[in-house]
């Protein structure tokens, strides 16, 4: 009774404050609640899906995304974008294909695969910062060509066959259904993770992001919190490389051809904000795994691979109209916060 | 009483435009100054280069009667003075706590190079709590500062400069852009600081909050100092005058 008495008092000032408030939590909540939407309708719609051998064809499937999609979600954090991962998922292989025509040493074609990701990430880094570009979109779509025309080059325009087995276990073996490929992102993530959340290094990240100014002002070295993004994410971009080459058993100048643009839109559909400041390891996760379980259920289907490709960027632009509702519902709730103080 | 801030002769030119000509300033723990003109006078060069902003041509600052140097915003925060800018610089997408250590993590251990440090998360949310009760802010939850009203962002701005400012706490147009409540709570905020013993300088517009919180007021006028006096109701004409220039 008393309880009734409370609930009708409250003010409909009240009530609405509550009802902006608890749609800003299941807007936050979202790209979660629509990855598991998706995998029960998918699994109630096609029964092949929810197999053991399914499920690990996902996650090598989704792999690659999740790993570069990782690496972007550290340069989206800061305002940026690298589009530069695609190609350095090319020229790496092949770079490590080559090593391994010379020297049969399964360590160095690893090396070489993760020191081309290392060394174009540092590039773009150095090149944005020093160079003082106003926007690393420049940067990186300059990287994205030349380091394409390099692994074309290199490669003299062909497949290079030839891997290390221990690279193509990597990217193409599994224990039991679950492939190797799925213990790299888990590894991954877990140092994204602690990286972004645990580390000062991963505050500094939000900051530059939320505030650039304020950011300087406070002391935080911005520049070299902005080249320390683009590095792991060219490294994200090398271990990519690595499984692709794998998987392939060769390397391959067109591999990771418009991959740079799923690592974007995994973070963006992981309700990153594009503007900075916003997103984080787990909701990456979900958009890389939102994109690879409507591919896997379209080929399940035998859709076309061009209404996927046109599927996923419905996706990407509902995630994008996500994050203005949810730009329009905070502005709301700031609204009604400061009426609740005026009470 | 030696002032815990002093400024002598303090002189800037921007080309052949006078930014500063000559201004002593001194403030005092437990005292509320406020420093007033018109635009273009000389208040926001004169709190840049207190806060380490802006280099000063000619002129000494002194801390507690020693001769200190202001090359950068850093050295300013080491000798304990903190400044609210207008803009708050404020992170919109990180929590108080967070926007209370940017820049200045509590992290460990201490011999690995500071990026790598371990946050040490719980006592930076402990502290920034403890210092929000203090000068009583309210908050309506623990969400991320974007979030709070206009009011509360300049509660959460001002209370991360007092919690870091051992003597000197500078606020730039604290009340500008907030409403009768807000600018009370405010104000409430800055008396609070008095009491905790800081140094406050305030630049306004609002004549009558200044008159409300200031000891002291020092207005300049193209760069100089005009005048300086105790704010009331009948100093109130002269302060006007000394500020728009009218023949007094």
């Amino acid at each position: 009774m008393a309880e009734m008495a409370k609930l009708a008092s409250i003010a409909p000032q009240e009530r609405r404050y509550r009802w902006l408030h608890a749609a800003l939590l299941g807007l936050r909540a979202g790209p979660a609640l629509i990855l598991l939407l998706l995998v029960v309708v998918v699994t109630l719609t096609t029964p092949v899906f929810f197999t053991s051998r399914n499920i690990g064809n996902v996650f090598s499937q989704t792999a690659v995304i999740a790993i570069l999609g990782l690496g972007q979600l550290l340069v989206i954090v800061t305002r940026g974008i690298d589009l530069s991962v695609g190609s350095t998922v090319a020229l790496s292989g092949v770079v490590g294909a080559i090593v391994f025509l010379h020297v049969h040493s399964t360590v160095l074609v690893i090396l070489a695969i993760l020191g081309v990701g290392l060394a174009v990430g540092l590039c773009n880094g150095l090149v944005f910062v020093l160079g003082r570009v106003p926007h690393p979109f420049i940067v990186t779509l300059a990287s994205l060509s030349i380091v394409r025309g390099l692994a074309l080059w290199a490669a003299n325009g062909t497949l290079i066959p030839g891997m290390p087995h221990a690279v193509d276990t990597l990217g193409g073996g599994s224990v039991h259904w679950l492939p190797y490929s799925f213990f790299v992102v888990v590894g991954l993530a877990l140092l994204a993770l602690v990286g972004t959340t645990y580390l000062v290094w991963g505050r500094w990240l939000y900051a530059v992001g939320g505030n650039p100014d304020a950011a300087r002002r406070a002391g935080i070295p911005v520049g070299r919190v902005l080249v320390s993004v683009y590095v792991p994410s060219g490294l994200a971009a090398g271990v990519g490389g690595l499984l692709t080459a794998g998987l392939l058993d060769s390397g391959s100048p067109t591999a990771g051809d418009l991959s740079e643009l799923d690592s974007i839109a995994a973070v963006i559909i992981g309700g990153a904000a594009f503007a900075g400041g916003r997103g984080n390891v787990g909701n990456a996760l979900v958009g890389a795994f939102t994109i690879g379980v409507i591919r896997n259920a379209l080929n399940l289907h035998n859709v076309n691979a061009f209404y996927q490709l046109m599927a996923i960027g419905v996706v990407v632009l509902l995630a994008v109209e996500g994050d203005v509702i949810r730009g329009y519902v905070e502005t709301r709730v700031r609204l009604a916060r400061a009426m609740r103080e005026d009470e | 009483m030696t002032p815990v801030l002093a400024v002598r002769g303090a002189s800037k030119r921007f080309g052949a435009v006078v930014g500063l000509d000559a201004v002593d300033l001194e403030a005092h723990a437990g005292e509320v100054l406020a420093l007033l003109g018109d635009n273009g006078a000389g208040k926001s060069t004169l709190i840049k280069a207190l806060s380490g902003a802006l280099p000063l041509d000619r002129g000494v600052v002194e801390m507690d009667g020693r001769r200190v140097t202001l090359h950068s915003p850093a050295d300013a925060r080491d000798l304990g003075i903190e400044t609210v800018y207008q803009d708050l610089a404020l992170f919109d997408n990180l929590r108080p706590a967070d926007n209370f250590y940017a820049g200045r993590e509590l992290a460990t251990p201490r011999r690995l190079p500071r990026s790598i440090r371990l946050l040490r998360r719980g006592e930076m949310a402990a502290t920034t709590r403890t210092t929000l009760d203090r000068l009583q802010v309210r908050l309506d939850d623990d969400g991320v500062v974007g979030l709070l009203s206009g009011g509360q962002r300049q509660a959460v701005a001002v209370a991360r400069a007092a919690a870091f400012a051992s003597r000197v706490v500078i606020l730039d147009e604290p009340t500008a852009a907030l409403g009768l409540r807000e600018s009370r709570r405010v104000l409430d905020l800055i008396l609070r600081l008095r009491q905790e013993q800081k140094a406050v300088i305030v630049v306004s517009h609002a004549m009558d909050h200044v008159m409300e919180v200031a000891d002291r007021a020092l207005v300049l006028r193209r760069g100089r100092k005009v005048g300086e006096l105790v704010p009331s109701t009948e100093t109130y004409a002269q302060i006007v005058s000394l500020i728009v220039g009218g023949g007094a």
